[in-house]
């Protein structure tokens, strides 16, 4: 940014340095400067002789006949910082007994002892900006990787959305294949065929209140540590017990059969606690998923409060529900091994142990099979759906952090940042955990909306707002929490290095003319 | 700082109430009313005109120094003994207390500068009737009524002043309890013991043996009566949850005091309140007694965190004061015979030369110790300051960096923020000199302590804020978290220097660190303590630039009565109910020697306060407590800052932005200038609201903070120069108009607008959204000149000015010169050898006539003449500059850079003549449409004698 400046000093040569211009006149404006000539005010107001520029007293409305001294109250000196940058402090600085200027220049009748640490400086940041420059070039290099892994995970994903619609399309025919199959060999059993329809439709109600169950399950288990805590529970108010407003610790605890987080195998138990109370965060925070006209059958926020109330009364063959359902078997298929163990077929088996669901032949089982893939599909489909609506940025290089999560440990708190969804604090030693904001939105200024992030409605503070937090993105190799702080009561501050955030550097042979000379 | 917070609520019983009730107003039902306070209940039932005294003439001593007489209640016969001082400087007090009370009465230590000299009284007649004493030369006389007891002061004809003029001098004797075991044994011996006594006793009383021998029947009388008089909440009272056991049973005492010819009364801080008192007929008293009111409420007569028993009465002839000096709970009754008048009835009056003169009635009420009152005659507003400074010592003269702005928050989170802040105002180019730290600095609330994480390196960050010629305030309550872990927990209780509860074990208390003990302050040799802690060595990670903040100093105990220390409580021999008012006064004393002794007693301290009593001004700082961020709350920082300077304590100020919730910008903004012109200029936030660092607010507004900041700094030359003479002489540094223009009703009662000094008329924008103000600028012949745009206006006139976001009205008085620095730097430090620049005023006379005082600004140096204090003086067209002080000795390296002179006409040509006999001209540059002269780079040595001649 100072290559102008040099060459300039270049061109006039070593002896350039030695020019002779009032003390705190940069280079550039020392024309105006003329010695023993009147001297006209930078501003042009007036003109003065040129004995009283720099004469300790302001004689200009602007400052500019005393560059040199304390004396305008809006002055500027200029110092050279040979071997770091030149700058402009306040007039006010000259001679006030403290070093601003790395050159010494500012203090030069304060008897303040400075020492020169331009050299010093520059050398440090040369360093620095190499250093930096180095992270930027790999950085970059990372983010042109996960450009691309971005554009393939984006393209797959719309396969699989095609997919799936395929799918759809043909296992419902299937489905409705069978039925009339069915139906027809089974006519003359009547008798049983009822009873077999009615234990179907019990087993596809169960189904879907497991199904209901594992989404809840997923959408609780905020951290995807594979369970249900107190705190993950505290952040669903609505399940207050006794209704008085606060939905306390140990009433959460109360509902978690008094452990301090349960994982899906005990949650089934707590699951008919809080079936009826529970509201589903999506719908709570009325997210509407722009695609849902696309694909009606995944209109969620509406669908699943009405699914709600008429729960008992629901045509067991309507598809469109159960789409949410049986997430827990689809991130078996999704996640793979790590993911909670427990499946369906599991629960299915424990309760036939129990002798509660009757026994059913094998068409209907085959049935059973093929919904269950249906909505395997659906569900793909739908957390797709998801995922895609999502901004990860222009070129979707902040993709890859969905899903993720991110730890920061403190003296006093672990933080965790969980891109696009959200941040939450835990005391380092026990205690429960609180949310500090879920995704709002990108809050860069303008010109780089992709370099803040902000996390919004988090836990209330008591007589003060809900907690949020602004995520600052710096360019970085690694994907790391650096730093977190709460400038203002529940007002927090997160500083995040990825690479996505990376600029393409410049050249470094530009950025670095040769120093040394100076 | 908070009071009874947010984060402590939760866990209190009461919490739910503040809870539920969801607004800002200040939970009323925390706090006793003059109803649901016994004594003062039982005191206010007194009827007047009933007064059951008597003087005892034949009982009267006049000696050199003093007057005694015994006075009886014709009702129990029990006598008090009454005695009568001349001081010096036109003061008389009036002691009275029990002639031969059960136990001592306390009597209030440590307020008082010396024992105050006396003069002699001379007795002019005597009668039957009464007494007539002379109080020295200007026909000043007091006279002593026997039957009833009253004194009246007069001057002349006029009376002045008179006491239990209306009956309700009223003294609770300390008795036995009657309905106890205990009574009945030690009453039966005691009249055994009585009749033993009597057999031995000396000569020492005969004429009253032989008057209560002589009248058994009154004496039987007397029994039934008090028997009959005991009353709910004599020997116990309850509030809410809370009991005072009350061992030692009533011990009110209550005094009434008439003001003939006074209209206006001031004054009895601190209250939430306009400047002028009103009256109480219709509501509560006004209340003193030191409490930690949480979101407190405006405009109402509720105590405050601080107590000043001194009240002022003026009219437009005389100035007088009344200094209760008593530091229970106390509260103040106020009526006027013409309160209720209305105008038209007053004009009425005055057409129809109407009978009655105007008079107020003052009652004071106290709920212990003895009657103990000093009247202060003036005549001028000035005569009562110096009378009161007399008695209680003048404002401590602060360091000159604690005059510039404070930047505060509750809290600074850790070092990196501290050092983010600093770096902050450099950036935005404004100036600061204190960074502070509120509790959360400490390792959990034990204080003198840093938390090890966010504090780790305090020295460190002291010595990066020593490089900007900066400093720091870190907080020091006097609630010590109850720890064995603690060290100074465990040296308070190994001292036994904790106040004791009434079972005589330590008093523990609620408040930041949870349980807390509370030192005992009263004690000597715990404040000599104290204050060693505040050592180098002791206080670990202290620096020279760190200084002291003394919050909940009530004190305040959020379990407590009224959120303070049960009465019952005990320091030694005496109650916490008689010490109470006193306690925050040495918390701050013991604090600011801690700070004068750690520096062998050169330095000067800084230590703020929020409870305080009289003389509180000798040790500090005080500012308005727990305020909030909204207009009112703006506005009535300037008549509690008023009413705080009236009685001794010039260094007051208000949260700027406002403490609890979360200020406008426009707000924000104007209390920026609002504070930039108040003595004590601190911004100050809640932890629960979001940041507000000058910079904060879009560029716009980060200007006309950086603006009213600068303001301050360019006139810190002017404010040190009050404070130095404050401190000389006790006058306030902030002053309603009427100390200045005491013959001009119109100033009576006004509190949006005040002076500094007597020079600066300050009329801030307290109004939102305003587009001007009306300012009334006193004096008939003179004129005021707008320090912004020099253009001048006549006295006696209501002005009307219109304002933008960036006005803030100030005038300069014609007839002054006011010294600034206009080279505004990073801190008020890095400024002290900057030039100054002089604005001469000029009065219709043309004259003008100033003072410029320096010295190094702190140390205490100044005490061994290490300062030049000069006065600067325009007539006959000649500036000049000579010592006032001719024994100082002390030298800078400032000059003057330019003298700027208002109302001037054009010379043609100005010479400037130095101590050496040089002369040389000095150029200039004259405005003729403002007429403004300005004199270009005299550039003579500020320490030095001088002359400017215009020709």
């Amino acid at each position: 940014m100072y290559c102008p400046y040099l060459l300039l000093l270049l061109s006039l040569g070593v002896s350039a340095v030695e020019v002779q211009r009032p003390r705190g006149v940069p280079l550039s404006k020392r024309q105006f400067y003329e010695e023993g000539k009147p001297f006209t005010c930078l501003d042009g107001s007036r003109t003065i002789p040129f004995d009283r520029v720099n004469d300790d007293y302001c004689d200009c409305q602007d400052g500019s006949d005393e560059p040199g001294t304390a004396a305008c109250p809006n002055g500027s000196f200029h110092c050279t910082n040979a071997g770091f940058r030149p700058a402009f402090i306040p007039s006010s600085r000259i001679n006030d007994g403290i070093c601003d200027c790395c050159d010494t220049t500012d203090e030069y009748n304060s008897g303040a002892a400075c020492q020169n640490t331009c050299r010093e400086l520059g050398r440090k940041e040369r360093e620095s900006l190499q250093k930096m420059a180095e992270i930027a070039k790999e950085g970059f290099m990372l983010k042109q990787q996960l450009i691309q892994e971005a554009k393939r995970g984006l393209e797959e994903k719309k396969g699989k959305l095609a997919e799936v619609q395929t799918s759809k399309k043909d296992l419902e025919d299937k489905v409705e294949a069978l039925r009339s199959v069915k139906e027809a060999a089974e006519q003359p059993e009547k008798e049983a065929k009822e009873r077999h329809l009615k234990a179907w439709e019990a087993v596809i109600r169960k189904e879907k209140d497991m199904a209901k169950m594992a989404a809840v399950f997923l959408e609780l288990d905020a951290d995807a540590d594979g369970s249900v805590s107190v705190a993950e529970l505290l952040l669903h108010s609505e399940l207050d017990q006794d209704s008085d407003g606060t939905f306390t610790e140990t009433e959460a605890q109360g509902l978690l059969g008094g452990v301090d987080k349960v994982d899906t195998v005990a949650f089934e138990a707590v699951w008919s606690n809080i079936k009826d109370k529970y509201i589903s965060e999506e719908t709570r925070e009325s997210v509407s998923d722009t695609d849902s006209e696309q694909y009606p059958e995944d209109d969620i926020p509406e669908d699943e409060e009405e699914e709600d109330e008429d729960d008992e009364d629901e045509d067991p063959d309507d598809g469109e529900y159960k789409v949410t359902s049986l997430s827990f078997s689809i991130r078996l298929v999704l996640d793979g091994p790590g993911s909670p163990p427990t499946t369906r077929t599991q629960e299915k088996k424990d309760d036939e142990d129990e002798g509660t669901m009757p026994p059913y032949d094998q068409e209907t089982q085959n049935l059973i099979d093929r919904m269950t893939t249906f909505f395997c599909f659906l569900f793909v489909h739908r957390n797709i759906e998801k995922e895609i609506s999502f901004d990860f940025g222009p070129s979707a290089e902040f993709g890859y952090l969905y899903n993720q999560c991110y730890e920061l440990t403190t003296s006093e708190y672990i933080y965790r940042l969980c891109p696009f969804s959200r941040v939450s604090q835990k005391p380092k030693y026990g205690g429960s955990e609180t949310s500090l904001g879920t995704w709002g939105k990108w809050a860069g200024p303008d010109d780089n909306v992709y370099s803040v992030m902000k996390y919004e409605h988090g836990t209330g503070c008591w007589q003060g707002p809900n907690r949020s937090t602004t995520v600052k993105l710096t360019c970085g190799k690694e994907t790391v929490v650096t730093s977190t702080s709460e400038p203002s009561r529940c007002e927090y501050l997160m500083e995040f290095t990825t690479p996505a955030v990376c600029q393409e550097p410049p050249s470094l042979d530009s950025m670095h003319p040769d120093h040394e000379e100076l | 700082m908070a009071t009874f917070t947010e984060r402590m609520a939760p866990v209190l019983a009461f919490w739910l109430v503040l809870c539920l009730s969801g607004t800002w107003a200040v939970d009323r039902g925390n706090f006793k009313t003059c109803d649901q306070s016994a004594f003062c209940k039982r005191q206010r039932a007194l009827k007047p005109g009933e007064s059951p005294y008597r003087a005892l003439l034949e009982t009267m001593e006049l000696t050199n120094t003093r007057l005694t007489l015994q006075l009886i209640n014709d009702n129990n016969k029990v006598r008090l003994l009454l005695e009568l001082y001349r001081l010096q400087g036109n003061i008389t007090r009036v002691k009275i207390n029990e002639l031969k009370p059960l136990k001592p009465r306390y009597e209030v230590p440590d307020v008082l500068i010396r024992e105050p000299p006396t003069e002699p009284l001379s007795l002019l007649s005597q009668d039957d009737n009464g007494v007539v004493l002379s109080l020295g030369a200007e026909s000043q006389r007091v006279i002593v009524s026997a039957r009833p007891f009253r004194l009246d002061i007069m001057e002349g004809r006029d009376v002045l002043m008179s006491l239990n003029s209306r009956g309700l001098l009223a003294f609770e004797h300390l008795r036995m309890r009657k309905d106890t075991f205990s009574y009945k044994v030690t009453s039966t011996v005691a009249s055994v013991w009585d009749n033993i006594k009597r057999v031995f006793s000396s000569q020492a009383d005969p004429e009253a043996e032989k008057k209560e021998e002589g009248d058994p029947e009154n004496q039987a009388e007397t029994g039934k009566e008090e028997e009959e008089k005991v009353e709910d909440g004599m020997w116990e009272e309850t509030f809410k949850s809370h009991s005072d056991s009350k061992p030692h049973g009533p011990s009110a005492i209550s005094l009434d005091f008439s003001l003939p010819g006074v209209e206006h009364v001031y004054g009895i801080p601190e209250h939430a309140d306009t400047l002028r008192l009103k009256t109480t007929d219709n509501g509560d008293p006004y209340r003193l007694y030191n409490l930690d009111v949480f979101q407190y409420e405006l405009y109402n007569p509720m105590a405050l965190y601080g107590a000043v028993p001194v009240m002022l009465a003026h009219n437009a002839k005389r100035t007088t004061g009344i200094f209760w000096l008593n530091a229970a709970e106390t509260w103040v009754d106020i009526s006027s015979n013409t309160a209720g008048k209305t105008v038209f009835g007053k004009m009425l009056d005055y057409v129809q030369g109407s009978s009655e003169t105007p008079q107020t009635d003052v009652r004071w009420i106290s709920e212990s110790g003895i009657i103990d009152v000093f009247i202060m005659l003036g005549p001028t507003p000035k005569d009562v300051f110096s009378q009161y400074a007399s008695l209680t010592g003048t404002q401590a003269f602060p360091p000159l960096a604690a005059l510039a702005y404070h930047q505060c928050r509750w809290n600074y989170n850790d070092q990196e923020d501290v050092q983010s802040v600093d770096a902050g105002f450099d950036e935005h180019d404004i100036p600061y000199d204190f960074i502070w730290l509120d509790i959360e600095h400490t390792d959990g609330k034990r204080y003198f302590t840093w938390d090890p994480h966010k504090f780790a390196t305090p020295k460190e960050m002291l010595q990066g804020i020593m490089d900007k010629k900066r400093k720091m305030v870190a907080i020091v309550d006097p609630h010590i978290k109850v720890d064995s872990n603690y060290k100074i927990h465990n040296e308070i209780r190994s001292r036994g220097f904790y106040i004791k509860n009434k079972d005589g074990g330590d008093y523990e208390g609620w408040c930041w660190p949870g349980s807390a003990g509370y030192p005992d302050f009263t004690r000597p040799d715990m404040r000599a303590w104290w204050a060693s802690m505040f050592a180098y060595d002791q206080y670990e990670g202290s620096m020279e630039n760190l200084y002291t903040w003394n919050d909940m100093n009530e004190p305040s105990v959020f379990n407590g009565p009224e959120v303070t220390m049960h009465k019952d409580a005990t320091h030694g021999a005496w109650e916490h109910r008689d010490v109470h008012n006193l306690y925050g006064l040495y918390v701050q004393m013991a604090t600011a020697d801690g700070q004068i002794q750690r520096s062998g007693g050169v330095e000067r301290p800084f230590v703020l306060t929020r409870a305080f009593f009289a003389g509180s001004q000798r040790y500090g700082a005080v500012w308005t407590g727990d305020n909030a961020a909204e207009w009112d709350h703006l506005k009535i920082s300037i008549p509690m800052c008023l009413s705080l300077g009236l009685v001794g304590i010039s260094f007051c100020g208000a949260d700027v932005g406002g403490f609890f919730k979360s200020p406008s910008t426009e707000l924000l903004v104007r209390w920026y200038q609002t504070g930039a012109y108040q003595p004590f200029f601190r911004a100050h936030a809640h932890l629960d609201t979001p940041r507000r660092e000058p910079w904060l607010f879009g560029p716009e507004n980060t200007a006309l903070i950086r603006d009213a900041v600068r303001q301050r700094y360019t006139l810190l030359p002017y404010w040190y120069q009050q404070f130095y003479l404050a401190y000389h002489t006790g006058q306030p540094v902030m002053r309603p108009l009427w100390v200045e223009y005491p013959q001009d009703p119109a100033t009576f009662a006004l509190d949006d607008e005040f002076l500094i000094g007597r020079d600066l008329l300050v009329h801030p924008v307290t109004e939102e959204g305003a587009r001007g103000v009306t300012a009334y600028l006193p004096g008939k012949d003179e004129v005021w000149f707008d320090v912004n745009t020099f253009q001048k206006h006549n006295g006696a006139q209501n002005l009307y000015i219109p304002v933008t976001m960036s006005s803030i009205p100030v005038f300069q008085r014609g007839g002054s010169i006011i010294p600034r620095k206009l080279r505004v730097r990073r801190s008020s430090s890095c400024m002290e050898h900057d030039p100054y620049t002089l604005y001469v005023a000029l009065n219709p006379q043309r004259t003008a006539e100033g003072e410029i005082y320096i010295d190094d600004g702190h140390t205490f140096n100044y005490e061994k003449q290490e300062f030049i204090h000069r006065r600067l003086m325009f007539a006959n067209n000649v500036l000049s500059s000579v010592n006032l002080n001719p024994e100082a000795r002390f030298t800078t390296r400032s000059w003057i850079e330019r003298v700027v002179i208002l109302g001037a006409s054009k010379p043609s040509k100005v010479t400037l003549k130095t101590a050496d006999g040089q002369e040389s001209t000095v150029d200039f540059d004259f405005d003729a449409s403002m007429s403004v002269l300005t004199l270009r780079k005299p550039g003579m040595n500020a320490g030095e004698d001088w002359t400017v001649k215009l020709q």
